[in-house]
């Protein structure tokens, strides 16, 4: 599989992008919308023009048309073909290259097999949920066994559960057929969840360009510390098993509980808009529930940023301003907190390894 | 139930058909009219199958659909060969919109004065007309379907290794059919009332010859043979398009198999 390359790549929405993509590694290209991740794969498509140099395998791929560039792209809205049944959709590649019908039957089964959509082969792209549609056009573009992925935004219009599984399944899939691969999404934890590495665009230009740990802890400059939104980092002074894939750590006098089952953890992140702020004392077990006084409150753009003390420790909390509004929140009052345990995500330290849940 | 009320939905056309033949023949036959003016429905029949018989309706509905045939299949087939051109290129297009706008709005009777002296009164004058009357309207729809298609089903196509040629056959022309069929049944039915004009004026057989001659006789009769062929024709035309459409489209349009139900 071969390595991608982008040297000063620069047209009417990327400025000067410079981007390598190991080989048969999965990279993420996180950034707001109009930061110019959708124009920037569309340059490595060859669809769109560009100035600069782009190299698959360090051979230069300019002049070499999109439909020869042998790239599997898997669009935002998928463009599937409508009048073209789940079975032809997949097999439009293999006919376009004149396979003999027995090969584009075999290829066709293994692809739907491995999608798990051998029920759907003769049905018509409007009659599919959007699930299905996505294992569609993922079989489609892995029909010529390409040697790049491009996926962009893939997950966008599937509710949270759906997303969840496909994510899993396009890094099993990615793994396993070791296929170079981009995946663009503007969804932070999308990004952590799936990424090797993660590049983060801003206006049009690579900012950094590190694995999901490190691009955390460590932001390169204010735009991508902005972006990211200052995640809470938290370091552990102990941690100890619970069974059931929960594991209890301690924060500095506090008893968090995160979703883990595996090594030592070391480190926890969890994004400021993932910490719920509560002027009533919240019902149930009081799970990663805690009290808190407010010691700022900072507004920014549809956002407020509330700077929390914690027993003499520092969290920050975002919420929505029209929420901020509805809340009779000021500084130096008590207030309850909520680290929403799904959120939190988990840092063994060490091989810099990094899990979700 | 639904089952009874689609059948009486259904049923409910004919039976306004029924009801109006039914007055029809009430007012003529109690001279509320005139009676010369409006023969009763059973005259007319009877005298549909008298020309039935002898050949004369036979033999003019004859040339009319050997004319519009000929015409409406070479006017359809540049309208879609040209429509794909000009919709797939913009040089094409650019080219060539200008002048086809200015042609468009010429109503295909208004060349018969033209194509009499160009063409002389012979078989080729109906036909031409029957050509132009069908070639722009498809023209034109077959641009606009062309036009229309989402750029991301191209990028795919491309993106799966798909050349222009291969493109245009497997993608955007399937893609473009619905707006196709849309130009190709209007202008079914359209061909057959262009073609009777085109008779009534310059050509001496078909049915609007025909009607021509009826009305010189006075035969009012004969006159509504004709219209009731021509009524006739001009649907079953348009029904054919439209169960072309179904048949190649509807089985990948939720659309149209939505409307098809409604119908």
């Amino acid at each position: 599989m071969p390595s991608i390359v982008c040297r000063n790549v620069k047209n009417y929405a990327c400025n000067c992008t410079n981007l390598q993509v190991k080989d048969g590694e999965l990279l993420v290209l996180l950034g707001p919308n109009g930061s110019g991740k959708t124009t920037l794969l569309n340059a490595i498509a060859g669809f769109t023009e560009y100035r600069g140099s782009i190299q698959f395998d360090g051979r230069p791929i300019d002049h070499i048309p999109p439909n020869e560039r042998g790239v599997g792209y898997l669009f935002q809205n998928l463009a599937l073909f409508p009048h073209l049944d789940v079975a032809a959709n997949i097999a439009y590649s293999l006919k376009i290259k004149h396979w003999p019908q027995d090969k584009i039957r075999a290829r066709v089964s293994e692809l739907v097999n491995m999608m798990n959509i051998q029920h759907l082969v003769s049905r018509y792209p409007a009659f599919l949920s959007g699930g299905e549609k996505q294992r569609v056009a993922l079989a489609r573009a892995l029909a010529l066994s390409p040697r790049i992925l491009l996926l962009d935004e893939p997950l966008s219009s599937l509710d949270a559960q759906t997303a969840k599984y496909l994510r899993t399944e396009i890094k099993q899939i990615q793994r396993r057929l070791g296929i170079t691969t981009i995946y663009v999404t503007h969804d932070l934890m999308e990004a952590v969840n799936i990424a090797d590495r993660l590049a983060i665009i801003l206006e049009g230009r690579i900012e950094q360009v590190d694995d999901p740990e490190t691009l955390l802890f460590y932001p390169h400059n204010q735009k991508v510390s902005d972006f990211i939104g200052a995640p809470n980092i938290l370091d552990c002074d102990y941690c100890k098993n619970t069974g059931q894939g929960v594991m209890e750590v301690g924060w500095r006098g506090l008893k968090i509980y995160v979703p883990h089952d595996g090594n030592v953890v070391h480190k926890i992140a969890i994004l400021p808009r993932h910490v719920y702020v509560s002027e009533d004392k919240p019902r149930g077990p009081g799970v990663n529930s805690f009290v808190a006084r407010i010691q700022d409150i900072v507004p920014r753009i549809d956002t407020i940023r509330i700077q929390l003390d914690i027993n003499g420790n520092s969290l920050l909390a975002e919420i929505p301003s029209h929420i901020f509004g509805e809340m009779n929140l000021e500084k130096g009052k008590e207030v309850y907190i909520i680290l929403r345990m799904k959120r939190i995500r988990v840092f063994e330290n060490g091989n810099g390894s990094y899990i979700s849940k | 139930m639904t089952e009874i009320l689609k059948n009486f939905k259904s049923g409910w056309g004919f039976l306004t058909v029924a009801i109006f033949l039914a007055f029809w023949e009430i007012i003529a036959r109690f001279n509320l009219l005139p009676g010369h003016l409006l023969p009763p429905f059973s005259v007319v029949m009877v005298e549909f199958y008298q020309l039935t018989i002898n050949g004369v309706l036979g033999k003019n509905f004859l040339s009319s659909l050997i004319r519009v045939l000929i015409g409406f299949t070479a006017g359809s087939t540049a309208g879609i060969a040209m429509g794909t051109i000009m919709g797939w290129n913009k040089i094409a297009n650019r080219a060539l919109n200008p002048l086809i706008s200015l042609f468009y709005p010429i109503p295909a009777l208004g060349w018969i004065p033209l194509l009499m002296l160009w063409i002389g009164i012979n078989e080729m004058l109906p036909i031409t007309l029957i050509f132009i009357c069908s070639f722009f309207p498809v023209l034109y729809n077959t641009i606009t379907g062309i036009k229309n298609i989402d750029g991301d089903y191209i990028k795919a196509a491309k993106s799966l290794g798909a050349s222009d040629l291969q493109l245009l056959t497997t993608v955007v022309i399937p893609l473009a059919l619905p707006n196709i069929f849309t130009g190709l049944r209007l202008e079914a039915g359209m061909a057959w009332r262009v073609i009777i004009a085109a008779e009534m004026i310059a050509i001496p057989t078909g049915i609007g010859a025909l009607l021509m001659k009826a009305e010189s006789l006075i035969r009012i009769d004969i006159i509504i043979v004709c219209l009731i062929v021509l009524a006739l024709m001009s649907l079953l035309f348009e029904k054919f398009f439209q169960y072309l459409e179904i048949r190649f489209t509807a089985r990948w349009r939720p659309d149209a198999i939505y409307s098809m139900q409604k119908r």
